[in-house]
C-alpha cells in the first residue's frame, strides 16, 4: 500500500494502479473519455488532467493526465487546482464545437458520458461561433445506428473493436479534426462483438439500431438482474422493459464471467419475448374438431390435472427452462417419470460434462480465468459459434505471454498503446483443431483440421507425452501428429493452460480426450483448467438432475404405456432432440406443452400453456462452470403469461391438494429443490429474502421514471397499484433505495452525477474487480482431488472415411444455430441459408462444385442441399449447420450418403 | 582562411549527386572502415560523446547520449534499430533534402557508424514521399554501397551486419516526432505513444531504437575520422561543429548556408543571405522553422545556437530562418502556419485536434475583417492551452508558441484588423 494525498487529504491506495483509476475508486469525480477499465489508458481525450505538485513546498506544480501517471508513494495532487479546472472545462469547450446540439432527440441521451461530464466539468457557454464539421453517417447493419457527428474522438470504440475484439472490419480514417471511425463502405459490421460499441461509446455515435424501433430513456425502462439464455456461459445482463415490451439488452457487470461486454447474439436475440408468434393464453386443441380455441387459465389447469389423474405421465424438462421450471415438473410427475428433452447421444455428453467438471485438480476456468491462460488448446469446439465471449476470453489471453516483455520493460498493464506496441504481431501459444476453420484460427501458432474422433486422437497424444501413464493413443495421420509435441510442450511450460472443448462437435470423444489430457496435465501442472462448452443456459442444471433422457421414454411410449408427456420448451430444431422427441410424442396421446412461441413444437400439443421467458420470470440457472446464478423478472406480462414452475404447481395443487406444492414463489421452489437433491444445496443461499417494507426493496424503476400517473390515464384516471413481488426484494415501482443494493440485485447503473453506464465504477469493490460484496452466484461443483477421479481409458475409434458415406459434422453459427434469437429482426437474415459443406475434393469426388444441389440420404430420408465448398473440412467429413430451420428434420444419424443432384 | 564544411563539402554546385567513387575519393567511408577495424562500439559512442554534437532535427539532445542509452548487447540477439528521420516536413526547412540528394554516401556512412555504436543491425531511413530525387538517390547509393561490401552481413569480415532500408513515408508533419514515425514505420497510423519506455530500451516493434534526424547522422563521419576537438572547434561558442542554416522569406539570396554553429542570425541573414530586398525591413523572425517563437531585429547580433536561441526566448529548431518583413501581413502569415497545422494534427488528442482548427479559424476571421471583440483573448486561451503537458506531444506547443510571440509582438496588427475590419496590407484573406 501507497499513500497519496488528493487535495489535502491523505489516502492510501495499491500500488500498480492509474491515478484516474486511482481517484475513482477512491470516490471522487474525475471526468475521463479514454480510458476504458477493460480497454487501459491512451492519454488521447485529456479530459482528466489533475494538478501534481513536487512537494509541500511548490505552489506552480503541473497538469497531467491522471489516467497516464503510475501512482507512486507521497504522490500530491488537486482535481480541484483551478488550472486543472480550466483545462478540463477547456476540454469540453474543444469536443462541444463539433458535437451537435441534438440530445433531445439523440438516443443517448439521459445515459450519455458526455452529458455527465459536461455537468462534471461545469462549461455550459459556447464561445465557439463558427460551423461544426459534419461527416456521412453509414449502414453498419441491424445492431447499430451510426451517426458520426456527435463523435468525440475518443478512440474507445476502435481499440474495442480491432484491439480488443480482434475485429477487422471497422478502423479509423484520415485525421485531424476528421478523423472517421467506421468501415470501408456501408455494411453490417462483422464482429460478433459490435454491439458493446452502444455502451463503449460515451456519447451517441453508436447507439442500438433494434431498441430505436421502440426507444426509450434509460430512465423509463424497468430494468432487473437477469441472465442471458441464448448460450451456456450465463452471461450477466440487464434487460429493459417499458409498456409491457422488452425494449433492450445492455450488459450487468460480473467480474468472473462477462465482465464488460457482451456478445450481439445475446445482446440483441430478445425479440421472441416481443414476437407476434407468443403465445398469451392457454390453448386447447379440441379432440372432436381438431380446432385450437383459446380457454381460461382455470380449464387449461382442470384439463391437465385431469389427464395426470388418469393416465400414466412423463414430465420433459428442459435445458433452456430455469431449474425451478425443471424441479416443478419433476415434483409433479414424480422422479422416476421425469426425463430431460435431450437425445441418447447428447445425454452421453452431458454425463461427461457433469462427471468431469468435478474433476480436479483445478476448477473449471472462468471467463476471467481464461482471459488469463497463458496457453490455450481448442479441442472441436468452435466458440465463436457456440459461446462467443469465450471468445473474446481466448483473444485477450494470447496476448500474456509476449505482454511478460512489456512488464520487463516497466510497461504498466494499464498502459495500452505502448502493450500493444510492444506486443505487436505476437501471440502467447493458442492451438485450434476443430473439423472446420474457426475465426480463432489467425491468432493461433497451430491449427489442426480434422474429424472429431482424429482431435480426439490428439488429445490423447498430447496426454501420453505429457504422461506416460495416459492411455496409448492410435496411430495418427503424421500432419495431426506432428502437432502434439509441441502442444505437450507449450501446455506443459505456461502456468495457467486451459483446454477448451465441449459438445459443439456432437461426439463423446473429444470430451474424453480433453478429460484425460487435463488429467495428466494437472499433475505436471497445477494450473491446468478445462474449459467446457455446453449448448444452452441451463444444460449444466438440467445435468445435474441426473435424470433420464429421451431414449429411456420410447420403448415405453412405443408399447403404448404412457398417455401423457407435459413438455417444458420442447427444442425441435436440432436434428438429435428433434428425433428423440418426435419419437417419444408420436405414441403418447396427450401432449401438454409450456412454451413462448407458437411453432411446430405446439403443433403437437393437446393443450399449450403460456410459459413466461427469463424477462416475465425468476429463477436460476446452472451455467457451463456450474455456477448457479439467479435471474429476476422484469416486468408483469400481459395474458395468461406465467412462469412454467407455477403452471405446473397450480396443476399439481389441482391434482394433489394445496399442501403438494407450497411454494409462494420462485425462491420458495428453488430451496425445495435444494432440499430434495443435494448438489444444489447451495442455491438455497442464493435466494435473497422478500421483503414488504418499501424503503428496503430495491426499485426496478428509476426515480426519474416518466408518466406513471398518466400512460393509463385513458383507461382509468386513478394511478393503478404497482404490481406486487412476492418473490424478491425488488419492486416493479420507482419506490425504494436504488444506491447501494447487494450485488445480485443491481437493477441499474447509477450514481449522482453519472447517468452513463460508467456509473458502474461506483458499484465495484475496485474498478474493474468485483462487484461490492462479491460478484453474485455460487459454484455448485467443487473440484475433487485427482486421485477420487477416475481417468477414462475408453479409446475412441479412428476415423477411417468411407468410400460411399460421408461423416456428417455439426457446423455452428453465432446467428442460425440458436432458435430464439433468430425472432429478432436482422438476426434472421444474418444467419446462413442451408447447406452441406464438402472439402473441394470430396466435392469432386461428387462431380458438384459451389451452389450445386446435392442430396443428403439418411436412413429413408433425403434432403436436397447446396453445396459449399470449405477447403478446411478433412476428407470423409460433410458439414451440416446446426439448428438452421429444414435440417432438423434430418435423421440425427452421423453417417450420410451424399450425391449429385443430376 | 575559409571555414570548414564538411557536411556540403562533398555537394556539388550542378546538383549532380556525389558518386561511391567520388564520396570514397574525397575520404568517404574511412571513418566506417576505421571504427570497425580500430574502435569498439563504445569508443564510437565515448567520440561522439566527447564531441558534443547535439541533435539536429530541432530539440537538440545530445547525440552521443542518447546512443548511450541502449542497453548493451551482452549476449541479446534480438534485433535493434536505428531509424535516420527524413520526414523533413518543418515549413521553411530544406537542410535534410539536400544533404541527401548531394551526398547520399554521407549519410549511408553516418548511419552505418551509428548503428555500430548501438550494435543496430537494421537501418532504416524514413523519407518523405514528395523527397522523392531523394529516395532514388539514396536507393542508388545504398546499392552501391551494399556492391561495395559497406552493407550487409560480417561487414569487412568484422562479425557487424547491418540491413539497410530506405521507407518511403505518406508524409505527414506528424512522422517528425519520433514516436509517430516508429508507429507509421511498423504499419500503424502516425500517432505518437506515450514515454516512458523510451525508444533506445523499446522503440520499432518495441525494439531499442534510436533515431536520428538527417543532418545530424551526416555528422557524424567526420567526427569519427577527424577527431572529437576537432569538431568542438568548428564551433564559434560552446556549441560544436558546423550547422546548415537556412533562411526564406524575403531575402535576396534565400537558401542553405553551412557555417560554424553558433554564426551571429545578423551575419547569416545579411552576408549570406544577402539582406532584405529593396525597400523591406525585418520585422521579426522564426529562427528554427514554423514551430519557434519569433524573434525580432533586436535579436539579430546573437549567436545562432541552441542555447543563445533559448535564452532569448525561442528555439534554434531546424536552424531555418522564415524571416517576416513590414510588407507581410503577420495575421495573415500565422493564419497561414496554423492553416498547416490544424492540418497536420493527427487527430489523437482533443486540444490539438479541436483547438487548432479554432484557433485557425479565428486567425481566418480576423485577417477577413470579421475579427470580434475577444478573439484575442479566444487565441490567447489556446497560446495557454495547447501548451506542453496539456497535449499529449509537442506539435501544438509548436503551433502555439510562434503564435503566442507573435500576439505579444505584433499585437497592434491583431487589433488593428479587429477594429479596422480588415487587413490594413489587404490581403483579406488571401494569405
Amino acid at each position: 500500500m501507497i499513500t497519496i494525498t488528493v487535495d489535502g487529504r491523505e489516502h492510501e491506495i495499491r500500488e500498480g494502479q492509474n491515478l484516474l483509476q486511482a481517484v475513482l475508486n477512491l470516490g471522487y469525480d474525475l471526468p475521463y473519455f479514454c480510458w476504458h477499465p477493460a480497454l487501459g489508458s491512451v492519454g488521447a481525450c485529456r479530459q482528466c488532467a489533475v494538478k501534481q505538485f513536487r512537494d509541500a513546498d511548490d505552489t506552480e506544480g503541473m497538469i497531467i493526465m491522471a489516467c497516464m501517471t503510475p501512482v507512486s508513494d507521497g504522490l500530491l495532487i488537486s482535481i480541484d487546482d483551478p488550472e486543472a479546472v480550466e483545462f478540463r472545462t477547456a476540454v469540453i469547450g474543444w469536443l462541444m464545437t463539433n458535437h451537435p446540439h441534438d440530445c433531445p432527440v439523440c438516443d443517448e441521451g439521459g445515459e450519455c458520458h458526455l452529458q455527465d461530464m459536461t455537468v462534471m466539468t461545469g462549461h455550459n457557454q459556447r464561445s465557439h461561433r463558427f460551423n461544426k464539421r459534419t461527416f456521412l453517417n453509414q449502414d453498419l447493419g441491424p445492431f447499430l445506428n451510426h451517426e458520426m457527428n456527435r463523435c468525440i474522438h475518443c478512440y474507445r470504440c476502435v481499440r474495442f473493436y480491432r484491439d480488443y475484439a480482434g475485429g477487422t472490419d471497422f478502423n479509423v480514417f484520415g485525421s485531424r479534426n476528421r478523423t472517421y471511425f467506421g468501415r470501408v463502405k456501408d455494411g453490417t459490421l462483422e464482429s460478433p462483438f459490435s454491439g458493446n460499441l452502444a455502451e463503449i461509446c460515451p456519447t451517441g455515435v453508436f447507439t442500438d439500431k433494434t431498441e430505436k424501433a421502440h426507444y426509450t430513456r434509460k430512465w423509463d425502462l424497468q430494468t432487473a438482474p437477469s441472465l442471458c439464455t441464448l448460450c451456456g456461459l450465463g452471461c450477466n445482463t440487464l434487460p429493459g422493459e417499458r409498456l409491457g415490451t422488452l425494449r433492450r439488452i445492455r450488459n450487468r457487470y460480473h467480474g468472473e464471467i462477462n465482465r464488460y461486454f457482451l456478445c450481439d447474439r445475446g445482446r440483441f436475440g430478445y425479440g421472441f419475448v416481443n414476437s407476434p408468434r407468443r403465445i398469451r393464453h392457454p390453448v386447447l386443441r379440441q379432440t372432436t374438431t381438431s380446432q385450437k380455441v383459446i380457454v381460461s387459465a382455470e380449464r387449461a389447469i382442470d384439463h391437465v390435472a385431469g389427464l395426470l389423474a388418469e393416465g400414466a405421465t412423463i414430465g420433459i424438462g428442459s435445458p433452456t427452462a430455469s431449474l425451478e421450471a425443471n424441479h416443478a415438473l419433476r415434483s409433479l410427475v414424480g422422479a422416476e417419470n421425469f426425463l430431460v428433452g435431450i437425445d441418447a447421444g447428447e445425454a452421453e455428453m452431458l454425463r461427461i460434462v457433469v462427471a468431469t467438471l468435478g474433476a480436479g485438480p483445478a476448477r473449471p476456468p472462468s471467463l476471467r480465468d481464461i482471459e488469463r491462460a497463458d496457453a490455450v488448446l481448442i479441442l472441436g469446439e468452435d466458440p465463436t459459434n457456440t459461446a462467443p465471449m469465450l471468445d473474446l476470453a481466448v483473444r485477450q489471453s494470447v496476448l500474456n505471454v509476449p505482454l511478460e516483455r512489456a512488464r520487463k520493460l516497466g510497461v504498466p498493464h494499464w498502459n495500452d498503446a505502448v502493450n500493444r506496441l510492444v506486443v505487436n504481431n505476437e501471440r502467447g501459444p493458442l492451438f485450434v483443431a476443430t473439423p472446420a476453420p474457426t475465426a480463432l484460427d489467425k491468432l493461433a501458432s497451430g491449427v489442426c483440421r480434422a474429424a472429431p474422433e482424429d482431435i480426439a486422437h490428439l488429445g490423447f497424444a498430447i496426454a501420453k507425452i505429457i504422461d506416460p501413464g495416459s492411455p496409448t493413443p492410435g496411430d495418427l495421420p503424421h500432419r495431426i501428429a506432428l502437432l502434439a509435441g509441441p502442444v505437450a510442450e507449450a501446455l506443459r511450460k505456461s502456468t495457467t493452460p486451459v483446454i477448451i472443448t465441449g459438445t459443439g462437435s456432437g461426439t463423446v470423444a473429444t470430451l474424453q480426450a480433453a478429460a484425460t489430457l487435463v488429467r495428466a496435465l494437472g499433475a505436471v501442472n497445477p494450473g491446468a483448467a478445462l474449459c467446457l462448452v455446453v449448448p444452452d443456459c441451463n444444460t449444466v442444471g438440467v445435468g445435474l438432475f441426473g435424470a433420464h433422457d429421451l431414449s429411456h421414454a420410447a420403448p415405453a411410449a412405443a408399447r403404448g404405456e404412457i398417455a401423457n408427456a407435459i413438455v417444458l420448451e420442447p427444442d425441435l430444431s436440432r436434428r438429435g432432440r428433434n428425433h428423440a422427441l418426435t419419437a417419444v410424442l408420436d405414441n403418447v396421446s396427450h401432449v401438454v406443452v409450456l412454451d413462448h412461441l407458437d411453432g411446430p413444437a405446439t403443433d403437437r400439443a393437446e393443450l399449450v400453456l403460456p410459459a413466461a421467458t427469463y424477462a416475465e420470470s425468476g429463477g436460476t440457472m446452472v451455467n457451463n462452470e456450474g455456477r448457479a446464478q439467479r435471474f429476476f423478472q422484469v416486468f408483469v406480462p400481459e395474458g395468461e403469461v406465467r412462469a412454467s414452475w407455477r403452471w405446473l404447481q397450480q396443476i399439481g395443487e389441482r391434482l394433489l391438494g394445496p399442501e403438494a406444492m407450497p411454494w409462494g414463489g420462485s425462491d420458495d421452489v428453488a430451496k425445495d429443490l435444494a432440499r430434495e437433491l443435494p448438489v444444489f444445496g447451495p442455491i438455497a443461499d442464493l435466494m435473497p429474502v422478500p421483503t414488504h417494507r418499501p424503503r428496503r426493496r430495491v426499485p426496478r424503476q428509476s426515480h426519474r421514471v416518466t408518466g406513471r400517473t398518466s400512460v393509463n390515464a385513458y383507461l382509468q384516471i386513478r394511478e393503478p397499484r404497482p404490481p406486487d413481488d412476492g418473490e424478491s426484494p425488488l419492486a416493479y415501482s420507482m419506490e425504494g433505495s436504488p444506491l447501494e443494493p447487494p450485488a445480485g440485485l443491481i437493477t441499474r447503473y447509477w450514481s449522482p452525477g453519472w447517468n452513463s453506464v460508467q456509473a458502474l465504477n461506483r458499484f465495484q469493490e475496485e474498478i474493474g474487480g468485483t462487484l461490492r460484496g462479491g460478484d453474485p452466484g455460487i459454484r455448485l461443483i467443487e473440484p475433487r482431488p485427482p486421485d477420487e477421479v477416475s481417468p477414462n481409458r475408453d479409446e475412441p475409434a479412428r476415423f477411417t472415411p468411407r468410400s460411399d458415406e460421408w461423416l456428417l459434422v455439426p457446423l455452428n453459427h453465432l446467428y442460425g444455430s440458436e432458435r430464439l434469437s433468430l425472432e429478432t429482426p436482422g438476426v434472421a437474415e444474418q444467419a446462413p441459408a442451408p447447406y452441406v459443406a464438402l472439402n473441394p475434393d470430396d466435392g469432386d469426388r461428387l462431380g458438384a462444385g459451389p451452389g450445386d444441389s446435392v442430396v443428403v440420404e439418411i436412413e429413408d430420408r433425403t434432403l436436397e442441399l447446396p453445396l459449399k465448398i470449405e477447403p478446411g473440412l478433412p476428407l470423409g467429413c460433410a458439414g451440416l449447420p446446426e439448428g438452421l430451420s429444414g435440417l432438423s428434420d434430418l435423421p440425427a444419424g452421423r453417417w450420410a450418403r451424399l450425391r449429385r443432384m443430376p | 582562411m575559409t571555414a570548414e564544411t564538411p557536411l556540403t563539402a562533398g555537394i556539388q554546385a550542378n546538383g549532380d549527386v556525389l558518386s561511391l567513387n567520388r564520396y570514397e575519393d574525397m575520404g568517404g567511408y574511412q571513418a566506417f572502415r576505421t571504427a570497425l577495424r580500430e574502435m569498439t562500439p563504445s569508443e564510437v559512442i565515448e567520440t561522439v560523446k566527447a564531441s558534443g554534437l547535439r541533435g539536429r532535427g530541432g530539440a537538440g539532445f545530445p547525440t552521443g547520449m542518447k546512443w548511450s542509452f541502449v542497453p548493451k548487447r551482452n549476449g541479446d540477439t534480438g534485433r535493434r534499430y536505428l531509424v535516420a528521420n527524413g520526414d523533413e516536413m518543418e515549413p521553411g526547412t530544406f537542410k535534410d533534402r539536400l544533404l541527401i540528394e548531394g551526398n547520399p554516401h554521407q549519410l549511408i556512412e553516418g548511419v552505418l557508424l551509428a548503428a555500430y555504436a548501438m550494435e543496430a543491425d537494421f537501418g532504416y531511413v524514413f523519407i518523405r514521399w514528395a523527397y522523392r530525387d531523394s529516395f532514388l538517390r539514396l536507393r542508388h547509393a545504398a546499392a552501391e554501397a551494399r556492391a561495395a561490401g559497406y552493407i550487409g552481413e560480417d561487414i569487412f569480415g568484422s562479425g557487424f551486419n547491418l540491413e539497410f532500408h530506405v521507407h518511403v513515408s505518406a508524409g505527414r508533419y506528424m512522422c517528425g516526432e519520433e514516436t509517430a514515425l516508429l508507429t507509421s514505420l511498423q504499419g500503424g497510423r502516425a500517432n505518437p505513444r506515450s514515454k516512458p519506455p523510451f525508444p533506445p530500451v523499446a522503440g520499432l516493434y518495441g525494439k531499442p531504437t534510436i533515431i536520428q534526424n538527417i543532418e545530424t547522422l551526416c555528422n557524424v563521419p567526420h567526427i569519427v575520422r577527424n577527431g572529437a576537438e576537432w569538431y568542438r572547434n568548428l564551433g564559434l561558442t560552446e556549441e560544436s561543429g558546423t550547422k546548415l542554416y537556412g533562411v526564406s522569406g524575403k531575402v535576396n539570396r534565400p537558401g542553405i548556408y553551412e557555417l560554424p554553429m553558433g554564426t551571429p542570425i545578423r551575419e547569416i541573414i545579411e552576408q549570406h543571405a544577402g539582406g532584405m530586398k529593396d525597400g523591406l525591413r525585418l520585422r521579426g523572425f522564426l529562427p528554427g522553422g514554423a514551430s519557434t517563437p519569433f524573434l525580432l531585429d533586436e535579436h539579430l547580433d546573437l549567436p545562432m545556437d541552441f542555447n543563445h536561441i533559448a535564452n532569448a526566448g525561442s528555439r534554434l529548431g531546424t536552424g531555418t530562418m522564415i524571416i517576416l518583413d513590414d510588407s507581410t501581413c503577420p495575421v495573415g502569415m500565422l493564419a497561414n502556419m496554423e492553416h498547416f497545422y490544424a492540418q497536420e494534427s493527427c487527430g489523437w488528442c482533443t486540444p490539438c485536434r479541436e483547438g487548432l482548427p479554432w484557433v485557425e479559424k479565428t486567425l481566418t476571421a480576423i485577417e477577413k475583417g470579421e475579427g470580434q471583440e475577444d478573439d484575442l483573448g479566444i487565441l490567447e486561451d489556446h497560446c495557454k492551452l495547447l501548451g506542453p503537458g496539456y497535449t499529449f506531444c509537442a506539435l501544438a506547443p509548436g503551433a502555439a508558441d510562434p503564435l503566442a510571440s507573435a500576439l505579444r509582438f505584433f499585437r497592434e496588427d491583431f487589433e488593428a484588423h479587429i477594429t479596422g475590419r480588415g487587413c490594413p496590407w489587404g490581403s483579406g484573406g488571401r494569405y
